[in-house]
């Protein structure tokens, strides 16, 4: 019997009844208050344990746990959290899905699910009935979850946003009202930002979320790691015209850059030592939430913006992507299946949202009109991180490879060997096509 | 029959080595057996491997990262250790001597070596960090250089302020492990020395020198081995950055094998580096451990 039969649909009173509790807000909701609420019937004496990232925002973990004390005190299940650091999380999950035993549902980033993809509980009916409640998953989703396009192996759970972080006055005092969006426009105001004495800066050290940039820059100029079939193509003259671009835009970035790891930039930032950076939205949650007076006032001059289009046309950002996979050796998997659907449902996952403070992009469509992109005007270029994403491994299939790759820091390092002068970008494109044709093994 | 046993003395030794030999087995034989074999095969983390013979191997030769991980950690690894030998000899012979507040300098010479090194890394890490340097502050402000130095931002840089993360913490450890050996040099020496007519110099290069040698041999192996496999400040300062300038083979390992989930190459490369830790200790043990020196003979 398929987990499909065994479900308990709800009747639609209980959605509309579900919708009606969200107050206003729930005219927004009004194209999907008539979608079925469907739960799944837990298993007697169902427990669960979760295993997430730690969180990057208070509001972020505060908000999570409410909503799981909720479940708890609706279905009687126990759940345990427990919290890593997010890069700790991998390690931890490839040995539970390969051991089989360990937490039952594990929060986890990027392509981990497609590490293990037969080792995980097939979620088709939980993230169709999702999907269609909701606006439909976006196509980065599906690229990481869907990777047959068939069975969902997991569901989103949403992104941390890489986004451009600026200070209007200076971008201003440079001469633009309003932050380019193009890539020739982003090199222009680079330069006259460092001719006014406040430069950028974006980290080109081995820093795990915020060298993520380096994905966009490549990508943004036809440049990739591999093609659809995983064959390596990063030497190509897209990935050297981008490497160009690198070098002219580096050689306007506040110095030291080569040296950053994550927490630099927002220092630097915080500091006023640069002007425009990549990063989350803690920046400015930190500034504005922020007891120093004077970090304070700079909240308000604080902006952000959609990284650039390239000469490809369309966005190419690169964002730290969240899933949630049940593991398959879970002794419960309905009642796995049940808490998911709650945390992703409205009542839940908007709030939640609203916890973190637009620090995490939804992954369905409808909670665009999520309260949190518009109680603060300054969250909104947060709102579609998911919806212009590509996949950490783009335009190939997810695995050990592209998890190998990304891991070794294969496309960072190229950009900042070309971009410092280190190699000249073809030499620089060379070593990474040789250092990437190991792991998808040429 | 349980007479015989007690009374038999192969018996009891080897039932009271059991336990020691259980937990070398347990903790120490498993643990490095199983990394040689994951080294054979194409384990990721929680993927068992299939064997492929010297594939990781061969790929580790000839990979550039690997190459300047090796280049690196070699470099790191002599540079520290001959500095920390000598600030530690110096500090030793320093504290041997009547100071006063002797043991309160002898307390704080161990601090750096008490403080948790994922502290004191990242206490180096704003020492040198290109923004906010209190180094780089104090030189700008006494008027001897213009703009902040970029310690972590350029290769050469980069590797020479691990090495004086790493010499700081290490010398406490070599300094007062001399220091217990120099006082254990009995004072009849230098008073026989004395009246021989011998100078400071000649004390120290044939009395001192010889004995505390067997001490030195032990504190310098410890010391090459605990540098050449650093890991934690090199990945709290600079993950091995910028341009992996300072990756060592164990940060890269760690970053292949659990990072990017490549086990047995990340295995492969932890394995490369026994022959060279076999060499310091060989080295160490045929090398500094000559007796006939200790006894006041020469190189045959």
């Amino acid at each position: 019997m398929s987990d499909f039969n065994r479900r308990k649909f709800l009747a639609n009173s209980a959605g509309v009844a579900a919708a009606a509790t969200v107050g206003a807000g729930s005219a927004i909701w009004s194209p999907f208050i008539n979608a079925q609420t469907v739960s799944f019937k837990p298993e007697k004496g169902a427990k669960l344990r979760v295993l997430r990232w730690s969180r990057f925002v208070q509001g972020d973990i505060d908000a999570y746990m409410i909503n799981v004390k909720r479940f708890t005190e609706k279905t009687g299940i126990e759940v345990r959290v427990d919290n890593e650091g997010w890069e700790d999380v991998r390690p931890k999950a490839a040995v539970a899905a390969n051991t089989g035993a360990g937490p039952d549902i594990i929060l986890s980033t990027n392509d981990d699910a497609n590490l293990y993809p037969d080792k995980l509980l097939d979620v088709t009916d939980l993230a169709e009935y999702l999907g269609k409640k909701y606006g439909g998953w976006y196509p980065a989703v599906q690229q990481y979850l869907r990777p047959d396009g068939k069975k969902w192996i997991g569901l989103g759970l949403g992104a941390a946003g890489s986004m451009i972080v600026y200070r209007q006055s200076m971008v201003k005092a440079a001469g633009f009202d309003t932050f380019p969006k193009d890539t020739a426009g982003f090199l222009a105001l680079h330069k006259a930002l460092k001719e006014k004495g406040t430069p950028g800066g974006y980290a080109l050290g081995n820093a795990t979320g915020d060298s993520l940039w380096t994905n966009w820059l490549i990508w943004s100029h036809g440049g990739k790691l591999v093609d659809a079939n995983n064959k390596v193509v990063i030497d190509s003259p897209e990935t050297i015209k981008a490497l160009e671009y690198a070098k002219e835009l580096y050689a306007n970035f506040i110095p030291g850059t080569l040296s950053w790891l994550d927490p630099n930039n927002n220092k630097a930032f915080l500091d006023g030592q640069i002007s425009v950076t990549n990063n989350g939205i803690s920046i400015y949650y930190a500034a504005k939430n922020s007891t120093d007076p004077k970090i304070k006032e700079m909240a308000a001059d604080i902006q952000h913006a959609s990284f650039p289009i390239g000469p490809v046309g369309v966005p190419t950002e690169s964002h730290l992507f969240f899933n949630q996979m049940i593991m398959k050796y879970t002794k419960y998997p309905q009642a796995a299946k049940e808490f998911l659907r709650f945390m992703m449902e409205q009542e839940q996952f908007e709030p939640w949202l609203a916890g973190a403070g637009g620090y995490i992009a939804q992954p369905l469509a409808a909670y665009e009109k999520a309260a949190v992109w518009t109680s603060d005007p300054k969250n909104m270029a947060y709102r579609d991180c998911v919806k212009n994403m590509r996949p950490s491994g783009y335009a190939g299939k997810l695995g050990y490879a592209s998890a190998g790759a990304g891991a070794d820091f294969i496309v960072t390092n190229m950009v900042a060997e070309a971009a410092s002068g280190a190699k000249t970008p073809k030499e620089a494109a060379e070593r990474a096509q040789k250092r990437a044709e190991r792991y998808y093994k040429v | 029959m349980f007479d015989r046993f007690q009374n038999s003395r192969n018996a009891l030794g080897l039932i009271f080595m059991l336990p020691a030999a259980l937990l070398l087995l347990l903790f120490l034989t498993y643990p490095l057996g199983l990394g040689v074999w994951l080294g054979f095969t194409d384990a990721k983390v929680g993927r068992p491997g299939e064997w492929i013979g010297f594939e990781n191997y061969v790929f580790i030769a000839t990979d550039s990262v690997t190459q300047l991980a090796l280049f690196n950690t070699l470099f790191y690894t002599t540079i520290a250790s001959v500095l920390k030998f000598f600030l530690g000899l110096w500090l030793a012979l320093l504290l041997n001597r009547n100071l006063r507040f002797k043991s309160f300098f002898r307390a704080v010479i161990l601090l750096p070596y008490i403080v948790p090194t994922a502290l004191s890394a990242i206490a180096f890490w704003w020492l040198f960090d290109a923004q906010f340097s209190i180094i780089s502050w104090v030189l700008v402000k006494l008027g001897i250089i213009d703009t902040y130095i970029d310690f972590l931002g350029s290769p050469w840089n980069a590797r020479f302020s691990v090495i004086a993360a790493n010499v700081w913490r290490g010398v406490p450890f070599v300094a007062i492990t001399l220091l217990a050996g120099l006082q254990t040099i009995s004072p009849s020496y230098y008073e026989a020395s004395a009246i021989d007519g011998a100078t400071p110099w000649q004390q120290f290069r044939y009395v001192t020198l010889p004995l505390l040698t067997p001490i030195i041999a032990v504190v310098m192996t410890f010391s090459v081995l605990f540098t050449f496999t650093d890991f934690q400040l090199i990945y709290v300062i600079t993950r091995g950055g910028p341009l992996n300038a300072t990756h060592l083979m164990a940060t890269l390992s760690f970053q292949r094998a659990i990072s990017g989930g490549a086990l047995g190459e990340g295995a492969a490369i932890s394995i490369a580096m026994v022959p060279f830790l076999l060499a310091a200790i060989m080295f160490s043990y045929f090398g500094l451990q000559r007796r006939v020196w200790q006894q006041g003979g020469g190189d045959k």
